[in-house]
């Protein structure tokens, strides 16, 4: 009960916080709920299957691309944010492929590659993508009267995805699907000698993944009003790596915690990009060598240091 | 028709033959022992039957089906419960989550566990296997925690999970005391008499005397001997390969 | 005809500085399962380091050479000492997100500290073009090739011959044996990373004329190197070199002969092709596990 009244506040505060910000960081809290959505993906993927995803800039990039083009095309927003999510997810389990034969390096190395590669199509196949200057005028959906063309309105759309990918991601890992990532992730062997398919569940590793990544790449499009093939590199695919990273691999809390950190700090401290980069990269050794649990685990401790408080550990 | 039967199985690692042009069959109810020296191939045999290595030649038929070549975990999900000469455990995840693990894929579609919860009837399964194992104290407790004899009680518990029709141990009684060990064989044989068949890679006489009615001697990937137990004892070539060399 | 001569030179002065740096590469990874992503930071560096003692600092060419290899080893022993040791019993990829960490800070630190730039480096031999029989040779090829080809006979001779090479040998095949052997696997592995990273300041000497000096080429560089060492055969240091020159020839060949626009996409689709084909790699060897 204490539960629920304490996100009931947490989401409240969301609520209300587009009347305190500028124009600017009102784009950053938004930007901050796509990332999450992202990095959310990522976590399934990598965090809890253990399966190395170099390229959800990649599956990113569809989700963009295909919200973009479609809605060039005069189709609904509302049709075409699953789409961006399928394809993202039927392009990720292509890339899951690969990583039926290989793990760790070899698949790192990988996902580099793809990601490598579509970053060359989206750049050189101008006639679908744009070419180096990418789509704009991407329009924002409405709902019957209901317009979300305004930064303030588009925020809530949002905010209201972000929630449900956090739901979806509990679920997931709830559900025998999430038992069963993490024991592919942990000992694939001893996963095969129980029945427990790697290939069944490699792939879905991918495609889920990559399907939020999808999402998010859906609804960054219109965010942002024009996407260009610069948002979808292999650097980004790092920053995702990063936000989960140091907020927590296999946690539910940390590509939110890590989304928060990576999106939010540069504004907060007003740092320049290559500043903040170096920052990330440190924080990226740091927390291998000393916190592998990822920022998450002080809040762990908060919890356990505040016995009264309330939260949830999945 | 026998339960499991191979046909010529044969496993090269590039120039090594460590499986050659092996028969093998047990039949429904039968405990069989295989035994051999080390290095004899008798890990490699059960890795090749449920599919870990790819076979180089030879056919699996599993109740009169050929199942030369499914995929490992199909192969498990048809009634064939395994376990690795090293144990092979989740190790980061607790005792029942394992149990649970272990017969999870064995009903439903895949689309369906990602809206279905534990069956309960699996898991006052689980419950039950683990008061048998005399470890349902630990139920809560990581897998990682567990001292090896323990490690070992959930590993063959969770191969009963799914109540395989057939099952392949490998060198369960390795490493574990003898008073576990007893334990052990009494599970066997108590499982055994509910119709439950079994085949053991051991290295123990005393238990493998004790347990099978069938012995297969293996020496170089090759099977030299087959029969009863007091056959085996008295065969000249398994006491040359095997009971000369024995530690 | 000439066109291809030369590009068949060219290719091979390219790929076989990919390499010597792959086969640092598979040095580490043999020696102690480290996977180093940070690779291609580690021939950026030394080359900022030598525009800045030779450039900067006007000390000649020998002198600041030498000190730049030392600078070289020094950052090699660093990384085994301060990350990789702590590193390796989490795992390979532990390893891997550590060492990404790594190349970033390398990266953007040097941008910071000192330019997002490019900075010229000049030539280290004349670049006035050889005429032979209609063919055109840019000198700086030629050498590259006769230098890194001695550098790594070199390299294989003490490898083969000497008594730590040999050791080294020992650790590839296996630390308990080797320990047994009575061999110091600490000192030999110490050893692998400090003559990794002085494989990679000399090829920086020798890549900084070509590619640019620029901080954000070794992500590039290291993942090429990466992709030279799979494609060649990830067990062998002979793989690594093959691995490289296709790399270099093919990079150099597609770029002329089918499309410039997916230069460095086409490595990454000759990756794709060798591992479907033959995943062990060119002249790898294949093992079976699991
Ligand atoms: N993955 C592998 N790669 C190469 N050789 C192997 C592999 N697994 C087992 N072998 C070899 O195959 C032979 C049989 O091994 P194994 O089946 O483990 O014997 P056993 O279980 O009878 O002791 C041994 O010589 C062993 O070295
Ligand atoms: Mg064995």
């Amino acid at each position: 009960m204490k539960r629920w009244l304490f996100w009931g506040v947490v989401i409240a505060i969301l609520c209300a916080l587009p009347r305190f910000l500028g124009d600017y960081t009102l784009y950053v809290v938004s930007l901050t709920y796509v990332y999450t959505i992202v990095a959310i993906g990522l976590n399934l993927t990598l965090g809890y299957a253990n399966q190395v995803s170099l390229c959800h800039a990649s599956f990113f990039g569809i989700g963009a691309y295909t919200m973009a083009l479609l809605l060039a095309q005069g189709w609904s927003f509302w049709l075409i944010l699953p789409l961006s999510g399928i394809f993202g997810g039927l392009f990720g389990a292509v890339v899951g492929f690969p990583a039926l034969k290989w793990k760790d390096h070899y698949l790192a190395l990988i996902t580099i590659a793809v990601n490598i590669i579509t970053f060359f199509v989206m750049v050189q196949e101008s006639w679908l993508t744009g070419g180096p200057t990418g789509v704009s005028g991407i329009s924002r959906p409405s709902i019957g009267s209901l317009s979300f063309a305004s930064d303030f309105n588009y925020y809530y759309l949002l905010l209201v995805f972000c929630i449900l990918a956090i739901l979806a991601s509990i679920w997931i890992v709830n559900s025998k699907w999430g038992r069963a990532f993490r024991a592919i992730g942990l000992n694939e062997l001893a996963a095969r000698g129980h029945g427990i398919s790697s290939f069944n569940y490699k792939l879905l590793a991918f495609a889920v993944g990559a399907f939020f990544a999808g999402v998010g790449g859906g609804l960054f499009a219109p965010l942002l009003r024009y996407i260009a093939p610069d948002a979808f590199t292999f650097f980004i695919s790092l920053e995702f790596l990063i936000m989960i990273v140091i907020g927590g691999m296999g946690r539910i809390e940390g590509p939110i915690i890590g989304a928060i950190i990576v999106v939010m700090g540069p504004e907060v401290l007003r740092m320049a990009e290559a500043a903040y980069l170096i920052v990330y990269s440190l924080m990226l050794i740091l927390v291998m060598l000393f916190m592998r649990e990822g920022l998450v685990i002080v809040l762990d401790r908060l919890r356990k240091a505040i016995p009264a408080r309330v939260g949830s550990r999945e | 028709m026998p339960l499991l039967e191979t046909q010529k199985m044969t496993k090269d690692f590039y120039k090594l033959r460590a499986v050659n042009q092996l028969d093998f069959h047990v039949e429904k109810g039968e405990i069989v022992a295989v035994i051999g020296p080390n290095g004899s191939g008798k890990s490699t045999f059960f890795n090749c039957i449920t599919h870990i290595y790819s076979a180089t030649a030879g056919r699996v038929f599993y109740q009169g089906r050929d199942v030369t070549g499914l995929p490992a975990d199909k192969i498990i999900r048809q009634g064939i419960g395994r376990t690795f000469q090293l144990i092979q455990l989740f190790l980061e995840m607790t005792v029942f989550e394992n149990m649970l693990l272990s017969v999870q894929e064995h009903r439903g579609s895949l689309l369906s566990r990602l809206f279905t919860k534990d069956d309960s009837e699996d898991i006052e399964r689980a419950h039950e296997i683990l008061e048998f194992l005399h470890i349902s104290h630990l139920k809560d407790e990581l897998a990682g925690n567990l001292s090896y004899g323990q490690q070992k009680l959930l590993d063959f518990g969770m191969v009963l999970m799914p109540r395989p029709e057939l099952v392949l141990l490998d060198e369960p009684t390795s490493g574990v005391e003898m008073e576990m060990r007893e334990r052990l064989m009494d599970h066997i044989r108590e499982l055994n008499k509910q119709g439950q068949t079994f085949v053991v890679i051991e290295h123990n006489m005393d238990v493998v005397m004790n347990l099978c009615e069938r012995i297969v001697v293996l020496d170089y990937g090759e099977k030299i001997a087959e029969g009863r137990p007091e056959e085996i004892q008295t065969n000249q070539r398994v006491i040359d390969a095997y009971f000369g060399v024995e530690e | 005809m000439a066109d291809f001569i030369q590009l068949l030179i060219g290719g091979v002065s390219m790929g076989i500085l990919y390499g010597v740096v792959a086969i640092g590469f598979v040095l580490l990874w043999q020696t102690s399962q480290t996977i180093n992503f940070a690779q291609g930071e580690f021939v950026m560096v030394p080359m900022f380091l030598m525009v800045a003692l030779h450039i900067v600092l006007k000390i000649p060419f020998w002198p600041a050479f030498i000190l730049m290899l030392v600078g070289s080893a020094i950052l090699g022993y660093l990384f085994e000492r301060l990350m990789v040791r702590k590193l390796l019993p989490g795992g390979v990829l532990v390893i891997v997100i550590a060492t990404l960490g790594l190349s970033g800070f390398l990266r953007y630190g040097i941008q910071i500290a000192w330019t997002p730039q490019t900075l010229f480096f000049p030539p280290l031999f004349s670049t006035e073009p050889i005429r032979l029989s209609g063919i055109t040779f840019s000198p700086e090829d030629i050498w590259n090739i006769v230098f890194i080809s001695v550098i790594i006979v070199v390299l294989h001779l003490c490898i083969k011959r000497t008594k730590l090479g040999m050791a080294m040998q020992a650790v590839a095949q296996g630390r308990e044996t080797a320990e047994l052997m009575g061999i110091n696997v600490r000192h030999i592995i110490i050893l692998v990373f400090v003559l990794n990273s002085v494989l990679a300041g000399t090829a920086a000497l020798f890549a900084a004329p070509i590619f640019f000096v620029r901080y954000d080429i070794g992500i590039f560089l290291g993942v090429k190197a990466f992709v030279a060492a799979i494609i060649g055969g990830f067990n062998q240091i002979r793989g690594a070199l093959v691995g490289g020159l296709t790399v270099g020839l093919a990079e150099t060949f597609a770029a002329a002969y089918i499309t410039t626009a997916y230069r460095d996409a086409f490595v990454m689709i000759l990756l794709f092709i060798v591992l479907l084909i033959k995943p062990e790699g060119m002249v790898g060897i294949k093992e079976e596990a699991y």
